[in-house]
């Protein structure tokens, strides 16, 4: 029996073995094409439903004009993320040409990996982008100066508030101007028993976790700094702190929950506030009675930022016709199919006069007009190295200090300033 | 020496002979029959595993097919970065606090529970069903149970009124391992239970008699011929006990906010997934999978030798 074991072990190893060899020999051959090359194309785009409906007619109406280059679109394969499927089909060189929901914080990486065309390589790319998208087109430039997404669209984040809470609770959703306005608020609807929290964000670990809590507000506080500048963390400023002490008071008081909620704490009335795109303008529709106001910074201004919460567009490098899949990329957000997606979606297209272009959308759906007057002051996620262990960095940091209370946050911000720092220097 | 010329020839074809025979063995034919699981063998599991153990020795990243991102020989960085990671240590200890509860709860309870129900002459279907159900039940589903049972205004901590943990069960960073080790154990029940049903049938029936006739009571019984008797599916239950629980993930990512609060929950699987697909560090990821697979390998061993389960 031993002896046997011997062997299974020995033929094991061998096999683990020569599995190793074998893989650091594996080769493959190059993918993709190259720009100026036209045909059929192949596109992605999410599968919210209203994303779905714009998607379709889009490419119904480029494929009726376009006999010899048609698109064939899908829905992104389902995954635990979009990131991941992502990243998979470029491993695999199977990505699509183009994908109508490219998260800035993966392009680093999918930049990493050769998946991404640069589209300052299309003569007009750089020049197309900037004049669509203006100075905030900047924000989403990689390392070495070129566009590898096409801003396409934002959805910032504000403050929606149950209206009927408030009047419980005796709180006027106008004195919700700064973040001490918000504390003292928060305390009045817990005391009053209105709500079990005054607001729910998600406490969970995963990196995009802080988008929702600490950046909006960070953005609100600091005029609009990103989280990275220049290569240099911002967060460790009286900014940073003192927004991170906000929170940190929320969760001591019991004024935000500890624990995640399953389903969504605002539409089931169990939290006051929540903090959400326009996206939440249909979702929320008639189940609360809402309102919104700006997330608020230190002080009380009416040029607050917040967090972008933007979308892109990425072209393939296993595209074979990147030309076609470029001269979608322009029909698609075009004007006029910028306005269909904004009236489809709700979301705001990254057009800098959009608020001129589409007045008309605004006036008969006033409720999505402060959206598109805070899509013009918006933060975006950093465009570096590393960003995804960025914000898990920042993550565990801010859940260790902020939401559990151990640590100062003067100590957590300083420690993780460093780290982060370290990261966004390496490869 | 006319002799020795003789009989050179056939001891060389009877040496040649014995070594093919201790390469094909007594049927070579079986060999044919064997090749398919070989291969599969090879292709599912010694490649991904020899891949791995390439990457763990790597700064390996995945790229487009064609595109060349230098991949550069690390030594041990790899695992001296993992050894070294507090979250990583961590995570390690957690699934320790996990295999100490859960290993033994589930072998007792699984033992106890299939020799009942081996015992049980009505409803006997219902009960095994009932077992089984938590396991053939997707965890989505089930996890959501829990959350209704032990979040902080759960039915648990609304039973226990001003007993409940402060704070409660699965923000609690003494308590998140211990319930998601119950759940594991309460979910995988059904599955272990089945083994040692299989195993009670081989117990022969006259052993108890005997037993019985000698005077030993149930509980004698059960210590001096059930336990002994199901003693390689008790090895079984534990090292698949243990595999399971190494392998940790939806737990984690589901129950406790992805591995909260402040890692306390969190399994080095997830870790795996977080730093090799999220983070985009496969080298890295590879390296924990390594050092996991290893660790495994220990405790399984450590298993064996405790419990013994060769047949004699």
């Amino acid at each position: 029996m031993k002896r046997n074991s011997l062997k299974i072990a020995a033929i094991s190893g061998a096999l683990i073995f020569a599995a190793s060899m074998a893989a650091c020999s594996s080769n493959s051959p190059p993918a993709g094409g190259n720009a100026g090359t036209t045909g059929p194309i192949e596109i992605w785009y999410s599968n919210n439903k209203a994303e779905v409906t714009w998607g379709k007619a889009m490419v119904a109406e480029w494929n009726a004009a376009h006999a010899d280059q048609q698109i064939t679109a899908q829905e992104i394969p389902a995954g635990k993320s979009s990131e991941e499927v992502i990243n998979a089909a470029i491993t695999a060189g199977t990505t699509p040409c183009l994908i109508f929901n490219t998260a800035p914080v993966a392009v680093p990486q999918f930049q990493k990996a050769g998946g991404l065309v640069a589209l300052d390589t299309f003569k007009d790319g750089a020049a197309y982008i900037q004049a669509r998208t203006g100075a905030l087109a900047d924000q989403y430039k990689s390392s070495d100066g070129k566009f590898y997404q096409l801003p396409w669209k934002s959805n910032p984040v504000v403050l929606f508030y149950n209206k009927d809470i408030f009047k419980k609770a005796g709180v006027d959703p106008s004195q919700l101007a700064t973040q001490a306005d918000l504390l003292t608020a928060a305390r009045k609807i817990k005391q009053s028993g209105a709500a079990q929290f005054a607001m729910w964000p998600s406490p969970g670990s995963e990196f995009y976790q802080s988008w929702f809590d600490f950046y909006p507000f960070y953005a609100a506080a600091s005029n609009g700094t990103p989280l990275v500048k220049d290569g240099k963390s911002t967060f460790n400023s009286d900014a940073g702190k003192q927004t991170a002490e906000f929170w940190k008071t929320m969760y001591a008081e019991g004024l935000a929950s500890k624990e995640v909620y399953q389903g969504d704490s605002f539409a089931d009335g169990k939290a006051a506030i929540a903090v959400s795109g326009p996206w939440a303008i249909d979702y929320y529709g008639d189940k609360v009675n809402w309102g919104t106001v700006p997330v608020p910074g230190l002080t009380a201004s009416d040029k607050s930022y917040t967090f972008s919460d933007a979308k892109n567009i990425g072209l393939f490098s296993a595209c074979k016709n990147q030309q076609t899949a470029w001269d979608v990329l322009k029909f698609a957000t075009s004007p006029d199919q910028d306005g269909k997606f904004l009236k489809t979606t709700g979301q705001m297209p990254m057009r800098s006069t959009a608020v001129t272009d589409y007045a008309d959308f605004f006036t008969s759906k006033p409720a999505y007009k402060a959206f598109s007057d805070q899509a013009t002051r918006t933060v975006e996620v950093p465009n570096v190295n590393n960003a995804v262990e960025v914000w898990q960095t920042f993550r565990d940091a801010y859940s260790k200090t902020v939401v559990s209370g151990q640590g100062t946050v003067a100590d957590m911000l300083k420690t993780t300033a460093d780290k982060i720092d370290q990261l966004v220097a390496a490869k | 020496m006319t002799t020795t010329t003789a009989a050179g020839p056939a001891r060389t074809r009877r040496a040649t002979g014995k070594a093919t025979g201790a390469i094909l063995g007594r049927q070579p034919l079986g060999l044919v029959f064997v090749a398919p699981y070989v291969l599969y063998i090879v292709l599912v599991l010694a490649y991904p595993l020899g891949f791995a153990v390439y990457m763990s020795f790597h700064d390996y990243f995945f790229t487009a097919p064609g595109v060349e991102v230098p991949k550069p020989f690390v030594g041990m960085d790899n695992f001296v970065a993992i050894l070294t990671d507090p979250a990583v240590a961590r995570s390690f200890l957690n699934t320790l606090i996990f295999l100490v509860i859960n290993v033994p709860l589930t072998v007792v309870l699984s033992l106890v529970l299939a020799n009942a129900l081996n015992r049980v002459t009505r409803l006997k279907a219902f009960f095994r069903v009932s077992y089984y159900i938590p396991y053939i039940t997707a965890s989505v589903a089930t996890v959501a149970i829990w959350l209704f049972l032990f979040q902080g205004s759960g039915l648990i901590n609304q039973l226990l009124g001003p007993l409940a943990p402060n704070p409660s069960w699965l923000i609690n960073e003494s308590l998140a391992m211990p319930v998601i080790a119950i759940y594991v154990t309460w979910k995988q029940l059904g599955f272990f239970i089945l083994l040692y049903l299989a195993a009670l049938q081989n117990i022969p029936n006259e052993l108890y008699e005997s037993a019985s006739v000698d005077g030993a009571n149930k509980r004698q019984q059960f210590m001096n011929i059930t336990v002994p008797g199901v003693r390689s599916a008790t090895l079984l239950v534990m090292v698949l006990s243990t595999i399971t629980g190494a392998n940790m993930f939806t737990e984690p990512y589901l129950l406790t906010g992805g591995g909260g609060p402040n890692g306390a929950s969190a399994s080095p699987v997830y870790l795996m997934y977080k730093k090799g697909i999220e983070q985009g560090h496969p080298g890295l990821a590879a390296a924990l999978g390594v050092v996991l697979v290893i660790g495994v390998l220990a405790v399984s061993l450590i298993q064996r030798k405790l419990v013994g389960g060769e047949e004699d």
